[in-house]
């Protein structure tokens, strides 16, 4: 009966920490932000979901982890951390009416008590917000009681839901550029998120989908395609994808091409810091330096302007901007390479920093232009076709990607590549095995400098002018934070990473403000959930989990016999 | 012929000398082995042979050849490969891996060769990894290749790591106590593979070791440090006689090896 109390106790706790994220989500302006983004037209905004979504989830795995399986208690549970949620935020809303909390907490403002109360006189808001959130805690244990089928078919299509009604903007826009084929679609949406047909139609639809498939799977465990269709079938996804990819920026359109060739870059530097930090283990924090290198070697030397020198073209200025790049990376690297783990970062910081600030200097004004920037930058050209757009530029950045994203699985399955490896797992070994420390680690900062410097030419010529305050450090970060989550060292979780972290706030705007609180709260839940990634490495899956399961058993007597055996004296 | 001679060598940390002004003469061919308390230095020596550490003093020749001071990955280049007290695999890779590592001193293909992958380097690549699996075999890890190091159990992930240092051809293998955590069987097998070693391949070994049982059995010329310092040196009978060695052991054994430890890393 002990642990039955003590389960009690932790079902309170699911309960807080539920009221707490809705909370905290709250009073950020998460919840404001998206108040008006309706994800089912006129039935319920996105700001809801973000209120409500940690108690279904604090529900659901509350009863999960329930000792008793009794269905009354199992919706007591799920109903009391509900309550426990609910009453926080009425808490908080009816201290506000008593006490002023704005002068502290900024978003808390009549407006969002308006949100959370339902658009209702106060203190009808408050009982429906509790009624609300009991229900809601109620559903999450209903939903555990429901058949495994049954949940995901549910759980995928509401989602599905959900994420049409956030990119419903996307989408919209998108399907616009399409011409006839535009009106079969556009009655899904409204103006804001889905229509309430269109939200009941994709809801049955992929529901009846992932049933189905949840049905097939089973049998098909026992009639496994050969493996000739299994080919055909990856082959098949491979040209769909490869199809998707080049076809993009009409799919897209200029507008959300421009996001996308945002990304682009980010998902090049990412590669190629990736090898830096992923495959070689050097933790560069100055990465910035390289990108802001490329960039403005490209600006000067190509610029129309008075301050620019030679005035070449973009294909000619390239080669030169990522030697120059390279060449910086070197000269960084060889003083610094004998530095291991945190001094490295501190030393690449303080380079990133240091090219930000003589950028910005009086001293290179003349040449750089201070904080002036360099403007008209060429824009690329081959013949009469010039990269003049953002949909063009596209093109341009993909096969910046396709040769990183090359080079790198190369490296990857290398001689060089164990190297980078071994210095990472233990660098005296590694030397002692005959690694040239030096010339190994600067091959890998010579790497991640050059697509870096790729990346800053690339986004020099897209702009069409650079300004100091483009390469902040927080670019670095940004950078290694895509690694990180999309999976140290794995080259797909590069792309996975760029996507989430750089597509994401770019394509709903009102991700913007939160970018950073995002990235943050990412980190955290990676490292807690996930720390190999969203699309780890194999190696480090291994590294990470399967660990547990594979460690065999050490038994002395097979471990004994082997060498003496074959040794035969 | 000598394969190995140190003359004078001195290491000092701080004011504590560790190894202190060592003479040795490793013929080729030998199984030649470091013995001396715990502290004695004899790990110490080792970093210095293979270029960790550069000695504050003396001259180390490698078949003659001035050594003293070359980087680690120039020693390893020279034909001098080792093991460690504590295994030191990479942990995170797998065998095959780390065996293939190990030939790294053979691998010539460069950046541009893994990136365009011309035929050479293939070739390279294929002859490595193909080596590599014979390397397995000899070793007796077969069929383990693609299982991480560190899931191999413990005697397996002892002779991966004499497998990863003979992956270099070395002409000399420094095993820094092999037979560590062994009970007598596995003891017992190790020692079969060392002489195995030195007989099959015609590599010099220098060992360090604790187990007396092991050292006499297996050593042709031993050497006695004690607090850095050689008291002795010959065949394992002389030196059981030694009385110099059996006061250092017994005499003051226990007292020594618990002041010095900072030595021995």
């Amino acid at each position: 009966m002990k642990s039955e109390s003590s389960y009690w106790v932790k079902t309170i706790q699911n309960g807080l920490i539920g009221g707490c994220i809705s909370l905290l989500l709250a009073l950020v302006g998460l919840v404001l932000a998206f108040g008006k983004t309706y994800v089912i037209s006129g039935l319920f905004t996105m700001g809801q979901v973000f209120f409500l979504a940690p108690i279904l989830f604090e529900s659901y795995m509350s009863v999960r982890q329930a000792p008793s399986k009794k269905i009354i208690t199992l919706l007591a549970i799920g109903g009391l951390v509900g309550l426990l949620g609910g009453v926080m935020l009425v808490i908080i809303i009816a201290i506000q009416q008593v006490i002023n909390l704005r002068e502290v907490l900024l978003n808390l403002s009549p407006n969002l008590v308006t949100l959370l109360t339902f658009n209702l006189p106060l203190a009808a808001g408050l009982v429906v917000l509790l009624v609300v959130s009991i229900a809601i805690g109620v559903i999450g244990a209903a939903f555990f009681l429901l058949p495994d089928r049954i949940r995901s078919a549910i759980s995928q299509a509401f989602l599905t839901v959900v994420l049409l009604g956030l990119f419903r903007d996307l989408i919209v826009t998108v399907i616009g550029n399409w011409g006839p084929v535009e009106n079969a679609f556009l009655w899904l949406f409204a103006q804001s998120g889905l229509s309430i047909l269109g939200a009941i139609v994709v809801f049955v639809l992929v529901g009846a989908l992932v049933y189905w498939r949840m049905g097939r799977d089973k049998k098909a465990t026992s009639i496994t395609r050969n493996p000739r269709q299994q080919s055909m079938v990856r082959w098949g996804r491979m040209a769909v994808l490869a199809l998707v990819v080049l076809l993009l920026p009409f799919i897209l359109g200029s507008y959300f091409s421009e996001i996308f060739d945002n990304v682009g870059i980010y998902i090049l530097m990412g590669l190629g810091l990736n090898i830096v930090v992923g495959f070689a283990g050097l933790l560069d924090l100055g990465y910035v330096a390289f990108y802001a290198i490329g960039a403005y070697t490209l600006g000067v030397l190509t610029t129309s302007e008075a301050v620019g020198i030679l005035h070449l073209t973009f294909w000619e200025a390239t080669p030169i901007a990522l030697l120059v790049a390279v060449f910086a990376g070197v000269v960084l690297g060889l003083p610094i390479l004998r530095l291991r783990g945190d001094y490295l970062a501190i030393v690449t910081l303080g380079f990133g920093e240091i090219i930000r600030i003589l950028v910005l200097s009086d001293w290179l004004k003349p040449l750089l232009g201070g904080s002036e920037g360099i403007q008209r930058i060429s824009q690329p050209t081959i013949g009469s076709f010039i990269f003049g757009n953002q949909q063009r530029l596209y093109y341009l950045i993909l096969v910046g990607i396709l040769i990183a994203g090359f080079i790198s699985v190369r490296l990857k399955d290398s001689h060089l590549g164990r190297s980078w490896m071994a210095l990472r797992e233990d660098e005296d070994v590694a030397e002692a095995m005959g690694i040239n420390k030096v010339i190994t680690k600067l091959l890998a900062f010579a790497m991640g400098a050059l697509f870096s410097g790729l990346g800053g030419a690339l986004f020099a010529t897209k702009i069409g002018s650079v300004y100091p305050q483009s390469f902040s450090f927080i670019v670095s970060i940004n950078i290694l934070s895509l690694i990180i989550i999309g999976g140290m060292g794995s080259i797909p979780g590069v792309f996975i990473g760029g996507l989430a972290l750089v597509g994401l706030p770019l394509l709903i705007s009102q991700f913007a403000d939160f970018r950073y609180l995002i990235y943050g709260a990412a980190l955290v839940a990676m490292m807690l959930i996930k720390p190999e990634g969203l699309s780890p490495e194999a190696r480090r899956r291994l590294e990470l989990h399967e660990v547990i399961e594979e460690v065999p058993i050490e038994e002395p007597t097979t471990v004994l016999k082997t060498p003496g055996e074959s040794g035969g004296r | 012929m000598a394969i190995l001679v140190s003359k004078k060598v001195t290491k000092r940390f701080g004011g504590l000398e560790a190894v202190s002004k060592v003479d040795l003469e490793v013929p080729e061919h030998a199984i030649y082995s470091i013995i001396g308390p715990n502290g004695a230095g004899k790990t110490t020596f080792f970093n210095c042979v293979t270029g960790f550490y550069t000695p504050d003093e003396g001259v180390i020749l490698l078949n003659n050849r001035n050594i003293t001071g070359l980087s680690p990955d120039r020693v390893a280049r020279l034909g001098v490969s080792r093991t460690y007290q504590n295994i030191r695999l990479f942990k995170n890779m797998t065998a095959v891996e780390n065996i293939l590592v190990g030939m790294q001193p053979h691998l010539k293909s460069g950046v541009l060769g893994a990136i365009f992958r011309d035929p050479r380097t293939n070739r390279e690549e294929k002859e490595a990894v193909e080596e590599a699996n014979r390397l397995l075999v000899y070793i007796n890890l077969k069929g383990m290749g693609d299982l991480l190091a560190k899931n191999l159990p413990y005697g397996q992930q002892r002779r991966l790591e004499i497998g990863r240092a003979l992956a270099s051809k070395p002409k000399l293998l420094l095993l820094d106590e092999p037979t560590a955590g062994m009970n007598p069987r596995e003891t017992q097998d190790m020692v079969n593979f060392i002489r195995r070693l030195r007989d099959e391949l015609g590599i010099t070994i220098l060992l360090i070791e604790h187990q007396m049982r092991v050292v006499m059995s297996i050593s042709e010329q031993i050497t006695v440090l004690d607090f850095g310092v050689k008291i002795a040196e010959g065949t394992p009978s002389e030196i059981q006689k030694n009385p110099q060695v059996v006061e250092a052991y017994l005499g003051r054994g226990a007292a020594s090896g618990l002041s010095q430890t900072p030595v021995e890393v």
